[in-house]
């Protein structure tokens, strides 16, 4: 009884999206008032029947109710009630229902913070996000229902959550990576608003950039942990493989990126407008696009729940019919989205412009490289092949030095015009200290000539040094260094601290994949190998007792340069339920290096095999992107976007206008162009 | 032609100029970088030269998983139930690599016939089968009739 419940709160939460994707946009059209207003009620409504439905999904799984097919799937009795409860993204068609509940939830936030936008505005954005919603519902009930009922023979006993996922990170992964891409929706909906209203100004640029900027910080959040919980989990020390699932929320990500700098410009200058638009359509697409890989039944990862190819088939209409929708509205539209075009060839939009470029080309590759076999199976007829790492490393790490380099320039740059004695007087010592420093340092640390250290430490010497002078630049002229720290807008911390995150990622990354070491062995109780300065004795193994598993731990002493260190703890786990091994590693992790150990399988003599690996600085990998993160959060949490209300804005905009001449004139262009109708 | 138009055509040209010239080299990076798919049945043909970077894969055969006591180096038969091909490795084996079960590895025939792997990779949940076993097992013609307890 209480799924039917569930099912019917989902149905009426498809009923209410229904009326929401087309009353309020209708209301929008005609200047109804009365229609427009019922669009923040009808989000709600929607939002709190989706809500119901997802608990009673997880009430479901609590109580190990075996009839429901998706709980008899993805739990069992002896689960342990925190992967019972979030067992419900554990599989295709309940992380589909928390998808779409995540889209509501993102409905309901832009319904409460937009009190500072114009209703009609609001109610079209609501719309779209509806019109998802009704796809997105439709699709679970059509394909792929979380409460389809086993009767009248259920299963006594469910088959298990897949025992790869039982791990703290997949309480936390899942939700923060789908809350990052949804997000993306957000930024589409307000996209599409923007050119079916005509109204794509520096106050929708405005509006737009604090939830841009939050789902882009989330969805970092959701790849880092992502990445941080493979490199734990799966067994071999790595920490990104370039694999077909991992590389969508990738391209997304750079999409995203390229967004929230494309709309800085938007909102500061007026300019890129329908390239930012068109940033955003595309950020949005690549987000179904990951959706439709990796439930379409074209991969098998852990990713990939579903191989039914219905479900591949209405995603990729879906797709079809948005993307084709948007791009077509986009055509229609975006040649009257009028940019200014006044800045000179130093200026800070063509180093955006260039940060832009990086990053779309950068996606684009991604993208080519993540396709490029399912094309070739189908044009040849069935043969198959795989692109590897070394072909995305080849495009990925160049482009991303180039990105480095003027990662430097832009923010010290200037609107409209930079001139070249300022970028000189700027950065001519902050270009020589990071060369100096980047090549002495790691000479001296390596005596020798280590060319990959050398370009990693230089790139981030020179990021650095720039951020710290212009910083110095900035508050020189106030009293106190502190007054001065005080006086920067949150949302330049925010820049900088991404900037500084994306600084300790890149020398994590580069760093640790060259200076990585592993070895693997068979060793008898007893034993040891030497790995570097380290030496690991593995001293036998004992049985352990998990709440639904059977593990032979084994006891690793790990000495350094011939003295204790401490001990490791890798296990070799078997999920009872479901019969399946899984490895559970033993981790040293510090801030500078971290010590793996991965036990692999007994042989008939007694010996394990296993693998131990010193990790040289992959801790920053992780760390540069909370600092990613943070700083995307800090910028969307800028006030001056919320005190910007509507009124002020078309104040300054008749300021503006009747001051024509003036500099700052990226207020204007488009602000009346029928936005503002009602 | 007026300035700024000048300057919006010289963005535009730029802009094309990167654009192409990124997608021909990644187009040469794809090319130096795919490995192809054979099934045992291909290997036994003769289609693969030895050294060249592939994939094989196929089921792993009941009874051939041979362990050193000595060293890690592990060795075992993959099959499409027509051909076999041997494969040596000298690694941990995935958790999930099993008798009887779908596996695809990557390295290079060596001139002996045995297929040297950098890496064996298995299926990583219970209920699916990699697209590249499956696809093997078609072209061999063994799947329609082979009974689901022999996949399992």
């Amino acid at each position: 009884m209480i799924p039917e419940l569930g099912n019917f709160a989902l149905i009426l939460a498809f009923c209410l999206s229904i009326i929401l994707a087309v009353i309020p946009m209708a209301g929008a059209a005609r200047g109804n008032a009365l229609w427009i207003s019922l669009a923040r009620p009808l989000t709600a409504g929607v939002f709190v029947f989706l809500s119901i439905s997802l608990l009673i999904l997880g009430y479901s799984f609590v109580t190990d109710d075996f009839s429901v097919q998706f709980v008899a799937n993805h739990s069992n009795t002896m689960l342990p009630i925190y992967y019972k409860i979030t067992a419900v993204w554990g599989g295709h068609e309940g992380s589909f229902l928390f998808w779409t509940w995540m889209l509501g939830g993102w409905m309901l936030a832009v319904s409460i913070f937009s009190k500072a936008m114009p209703d009609e505005f609001v109610a079209r954005v609501l719309s779209i996000m509806g019109m998802l919603s009704v796809g997105y519902i439709l699709f679970m009930l059509a394909t792929s229902n979380p409460f389809d009922r086993v009767l009248p023979l259920s299963p006594a006993d469910g088959a298990d959550l897949n025992a790869a996922l039982q791990d703290f990170a997949f309480i936390i992964h899942p939700p923060s990576l789908y809350m990052g891409y949804v997000g993306f929706s957000v930024v589409f909906a307000f996209a599409i608003a923007a050119l079916i209203s005509g109204r794509l100004d520096a106050a929708w640029a405005r509006w737009c950039r604090p939830w841009a900027n939050a789902a882009w910080a989330i969805l970092t959040m959701g790849l880092a942990l992502g990445s941080w919980w493979a490199y734990y989990e799966l067994g071999w020390g790595g920490w990104w493989a370039w694999d077909p699932v991992e590389n969508p929320p990738m391209i997304t990500w750079l999409l995203g990126a390229a967004m929230i700098h494309s709309l800085a410009a938007t909102e500061k200058r007026g300019v890129f407008k329908s390239w930012t638009v068109l940033l955003a359509i595309m950020a949005f697409a690549s987000s179904l696009l990951g959706t439709f890989i990796t439930r379409s039944g074209l991969l098998t990862s852990v990713h990939a729940f579903a191989t039914d190819p219905t479900r591949g088939v209405y995603i990729l209409g879906f797709l079809a019919l948005i993307i084709g929708g948007s791009l077509v509205l986009y055509a229609i539209r975006a040649p009257s989205l009028k940019s200014e075009f006044g800045f000179g060839s130093f200026s800070r939009e063509v180093f955006l412009l260039a940060n832009n470029m990086i990053l779309v080309v950068a996606s684009a590759a991604i993208l080519l490289g993540t396709l490029y076999p399912m094309v070739y199976q189908a044009l040849t007829g069935g043969e198959l092949i795989s692109v590897g790492p070394p072909y995305f490393n080849a495009i990925f790490i160049p482009l991303m030095a180039i990105l480095a380099v003027f990662m430097a320039i832009g923010p010290i740059s200037r609107w409209k015009k930079t001139s070249t004695e300022h970028l000189r007087s700027q950065l001519t010592k902050v270009a020589l200290a990071a060369v100096a420093l980047g090549i002495v340092i790691p000479v001296l640390l390596t005596l020798a000539i280590p060319f990959g250290t050398i370009a990693t430490t230089v790139l981030s010497f020179w990021i650095l040094f720039a951020m710290f002078k212009d910083i110095r630049s900035k508050i020189a002229n106030k009293p106190t260094v502190a007054a001065g720290l005080r006086s920067l807008p949150v949302s330049y911390w925010g820049m900088t601290l991404a900037h500084f995150g994306f600084v300790m990622t890149m020398a994590g990354a580069c760093l640790s994949s060259i200076y990585s070491i592993e070895r693997s062995v068979l060793l008898q109780a007893g034993q040891s190998a030497d790995l570097g300065r380290y030496n690991f004795r593995f001293e036998g193994t004992r049985p352990v007792q998990g709440p639904n598993f059977i593990a032979d731990e084994a006891t690793i002493v790990v000495s350094r340069s011939g003295e204790f260190y401490k001990n490791l703890y890798p296990q070799k786990r078997l999920y009872t339920s479901s019969g399946t091994p899984t490895s559970h590693m033993g981790i040293d992790g510090r801030f500078l290096r971290d010590l793996f150990t991965t036990l692999g399988d007994q042989r008939e003599n007694g010996g394990w095999s296993m693998t131990v690996y010193v990790k040289p600085f992959v801790r920053w990998i992780w760390i540069g992107t909370i600092f990613i993160a943070f700083g995307g959060i800090l910028a969307a949490s800028d006030k001056r976007y919320r005190q910007f209300k509507v009124k002020q804005a078309e104040k300054m905009a008749k300021v503006s206008a009747a001051s024509q001449s003036a500099a700052p004139a990226s207020l204007n262009a488009g602000m009346d162009a029928g936005g503002s109708g009602a | 032609m007026k300035p700024h138009r000048r300057k919006k055509l010289g963005i535009i040209v730029f802009i094309a100029v990167g654009l192409s010239t990124a997608i021909g080299l990644s187009l040469y990076a794809l090319s130096n970088n795919i490995d192809l798919f054979f099934t045992p049945t291909q290997v036994a043909a003769g289609e693969v030269t030895p050294g060249q970077r592939i994939r094989v894969g196929g089921m792993v055969k009941e009874g051939s998983v041979e362990h050193s006591q000595e060293v890690l180096e592990v060795s075992f038969i993959t099959t499409d139930y027509n051909h076999d091909v041997r494969i040596q490795y000298a690694g941990i084996l995935p958790d999930l690599f099993r008798e009887g079960q779908g596996i695809v590895a990557e390295g290079a025939m060596a001139e002996d016939g045995t297929f040297i792997a950098s890496r064996v990779l298995a299926k990583h949940d219970e209920n699916y089968m990699s697209v590249e076993v499956k696809a093997a097992l078609d072209a061999a013609g063994n799947t329609p009739g082979m009974p689901q307890g022999v996949m399992q």
